[in-house]
């Protein structure tokens, strides 16, 4: 049942063409998707084992719709309790709070909008408005008195950027920007 | 003489007649009498209902009123409930508890809706409030139960405490602990949303088993199935039960407690919970099943013929939520059964699939429409409509008070004419004189809300999303629907010339939302300048506004009539357009 049958046999529909975006912009902004399409992640694996993305596109199913923000207008907990019952599910973003030691407020994020730490560190700054050191594995982040941590299914708090991405945004529940001694405690080694 | 007789009427009498005045609107039109009046009525009111806490200030409420007992705040707009509200917007509750703490020592109740409540504010209440019976927290977030922690220890004359909705840290579940062991006061308690896998269960079996008067209790996803019994036996008075998770392993023992223990609740009349239920357990709830009045399954993965089955058991129903597994026959089952069905909500089990994974359609409403001679209140979540099944709807239900469908694919036209859904919602609005509440959505052109604005007198709610084609159609509403409070727009070619056309509108409504119009930035900061009574917000993540042109449109909007002129706590990522924003760009 696509809606788009309806107006597509009219006339000059134009003037009155309803496009998802605002008039004399590109319609971007309010269409996300939160998942790459499986072309890209074709694309990704060219450099590895050689160029396999002729035959995925072949073979692939198209890439799934894009979400609207905000439709169908359904709240978070009921979304969640959807997906909750599927693994991989499409559409279903990993939302988890950020907290920043002295802001009042918390955030919420989808970790799966992010393809790596960089964009998510990125984000996390843009978001609070301050800046995390540089990171190595053996010090943590130097260069600031934050420290971006989050817990992880067991309850424990680790450093973010210990692990592999993947495995971090599967085993992530929250995530906290420590300030101060606690986040230098983290930070040294192991 | 006359002037003598008008005094001489002792204030305490007029002060006892206003008593019996309960509803907020007959009080507000009694202080407006005279001087006296307005003095006499408010020291003596005792209930206060905010409906969006920036329309005025802590401050001015206690100036007017000195002795308030209840007060009902909402803080962020509704479209916040699916996230279109980034967080950190505000609705900080904390000012208001701050100064309510030193001027209503004798407060009894709290009722806050989307608010963020710190814990910091909750041990502020539960410090403040000796007497609060009532707390009651709707779709808030920002708390941990540490605050709730505060309130179980301190408010020794709690009845009522209710989380519905709310986003909560779920830190432990021991804050149950902190109930003293000679609290005894409940009445109604729901925790349905803490998630914590550590619910203190003895805390809670030993809670229940002391409140002799609690009648609804809700309980959490995490409470498993096999300690319903327990509970319910030591609870047999209530009336509302929510439970836990609904599956497990099918045990003959189990299975018999329970069904023991339901049918010994003679007075249980909603039933809630029944999160990942499995069919095998559904008939330990039968013995309830002819009593009830309400039941929400719109958490539980039952298909049909479970789910139909279960549901033809209840012909007292006045209230039914259900996800969309019911289908067009189970609703048509529904429909048969269920003769006092007042409410209706049908939820997706899908969403986001591409194809319908039920057979749900738009002949499953139009089925309960024609049953359910009672029915006033839909909600409605499926994939495809017609005008005709509307046009049927509307002249089955002309009590209809409340309104909303919502068409998975958002511009999907009449699935048989590929026409525009405008007729059928037209019918809605004509024969649905009452018409509170009503969403759109679906393919619909400016003629839709010309009928609207031509009809729906009493609306007082319109949700609207990628509709219309041009500003006639806000102007139809804007200028049409005399009842409106609350406007709510997303991604609709909607721009300046009605908006400004009808500014004056605006301040007789609580708010308007609009997002991905095309309002532009110029037009905004025109509202800001001519109507200071409005606070005119424009949310904007990618930057300050001032880095643009003043034709380029507003990412996000939100109006809304406010007394305490321009709120001080807004986020980084919104600016109001009052009178100073504008005259410092110019």
């Amino acid at each position: 049942m696509e809606g788009s049958v309806g107006y597509d046999n009219d006339l000059n529909l134009k003037a009155t063409e309803l496009r998802l975006g605002l008039p004399g912009t590109e319609p971007v902004s309010i269409v996300r998707s939160n998942k790459r399409s499986l072309q890209q992640v074709a694309d990704d694996d060219c450099g590895v084992n050689g160029c396999k993305s002729d035959d995925q596109n072949e073979t692939a199913p198209p890439p799934p719709k894009a979400q609207i923000v905000g439709w169908p207008p359904i709240r978070s907990y009921r979304k969640n309790n959807i997906q909750t019952k599927k693994n991989e599910s499409e559409g279903g973003g990993i939302y988890v709070k950020v907290s920043m030691d002295g802001a009042p407020y918390l955030r919420k994020i989808d970790l799966k909008v992010y393809s790596g730490y960089p964009e998510l560190l990125q984000a996390i700054e843009n978001m609070f408005k301050f800046t995390i050191g540089e990171y190595s594995e053996r010090e943590g982040y130097k260069g600031s008195d934050y420290a971006p941590t989050y817990e992880d299914k067991d309850g424990d708090w680790m450093l973010v950027g210990d692990v592999p991405w993947e495995m971090f945004i599967t085993s992530c529940k929250r995530l906290r920007i420590m300030k101060g001694s606690e986040a230098r405690g983290l930070g040294c080694g192991v | 003489m006359q002037k003598k007789m008008a005094y001489s009427f002792p204030d305490e009498i007029l002060e006892h007649v206003f008593s019996f005045i309960q509803s907020g609107k007959d009080r507000d039109a009694a202080s407006v009498v005279c001087k006296s009046w307005y003095e006499i009525e408010r020291w003596c009111r005792r209930k206060i209902f905010v409906g969006n806490c920036y329309a005025v200030s802590p401050t001015m409420v206690i100036r007017r009123f000195p002795d308030i007992r209840s007060i009902e705040l909402k803080g962020k707009p509704h479209f916040a409930d699916f996230n279109l509200v980034p967080d950190g917007w505000g609705g900080y509750v904390l000012p208001w508890i701050s100064e309510m703490a030193g001027a209503y020592p004798w407060l009894e109740e709290i009722r806050l809706k989307r608010m963020v409540v710190t814990d910091e504010s909750l041990e502020l209440v539960a410090k403040s409030f000796t007497n609060l019976q009532v707390l009651v927290l709707f779709s808030c977030e920002g708390f941990s139960t540490d605050g709730l922690a505060a309130i179980a220890s301190s408010c020794k004359n709690l009845r009522e405490l209710d989380l519905r909705d709310s986003e909560v840290d779920d830190l432990s579940g021991h804050w149950l602990n902190h109930f003293p062991d000679t609290y005894t006061s409940l009445v109604s308690l729901n925790i349905s949303c803490l998630g914590s896998d550590d619910v203190s269960f003895s805390a809670l079996e030993r809670l229940v088993g002391r409140c002799p008067n609690l009648r609804r209790l809700l309980l959490n996803r995490e409470v498993p199935l096999d300690k319903i019994a327990n509970l319910l036996s030591r609870a047999p008075q209530l009336i509302e039960f929510g439970t836990g998770t609904y599956a497990a392993e099918l045990r003959s023992d189990v299975y018999s407690n329970l069904a023991e223990a339901f049918c010994n609740c003679k007075e249980l009349k909603s039933l809630s919970g029944f999160w990942d239920a499995v069919p095998a357990y559904l008939p330990v709830i039968y013995s309830v099943c002819s009593r009830l009045t309400s039941l929400n399954l719109s958490y539980a993965p039952i298909q049909n013929p479970d789910l139909t089955k279960l549901v033809s058991q209840c012909p007292s129903l006045q209230r039914m939520l259900v996800l969309d597994y019911i289908e067009d026959s189970g609703l048509e089952v529904l429909a048969s059964s269920c003769k006092d069905l007042q409410e209706l909500r049908v939820f997706p089990s899908d969403p986001f699939g591409e194809e319908p994974n039920v057979s749900l359609t738009e002949k499953g409403l139009v089925a309960v429409s024609s049953g359910c001679p009672k029915l006033q209140s839909v909600l409605y979540f499926c994939r495809q409509m017609s005008n005709a099944a509307l046009v049927t709807i509307a002249q089955n239900c002309p009590n209809f008070t409340r309104f909303r469908l919502c068409l998975l694919d958002p511009k999907i036209a009449d699935y048989r004419t590929l026409q525009p859904l405008d007729v059928g919602f037209g019918a809605i609005v004509e024969h649905c004189k009452d018409l509170r509440r009503l969403s759109l959505s679906g393919l619909l052109t400016d003629r839709v809300f010309e009928y609207i604005g031509m009809h729906a007198k009493k609306l007082e709610m319109l949700s609207v999303a990628f509709a219309g084609e041009s500003d006639l159609a806000l102007h139809h509403v804007l200028s049409g629907c005399e009842s409106l409070r609350k406007l709510e727009i997303m991604n609709c070619p909607f721009g300046d010339k009605a908006l400004l056309a009808n500014a004056a509108k605006l301040e007789t409504m609580r708010s308007l939302w609009m997002s991905s119009c095309s309002v532009s930035l110029g037009a905004c900061k025109m509202l800001g300048q001519k109507m200071p009574r409005l606070n005119i917000e424009v949310m904007d993540e990618k930057g300050p506004p001032d880095s643009r042109a003043e034709s380029d449109p507003v990412d996000k909007l939100y109006i809304y009539r406010s007394v305490a002129g321009p709120r001080f706590d807004m986020p980084p990522f919104v600016w109001t357009m009052d009178e100073d924003f504008a005259s410092e760009l110019s």
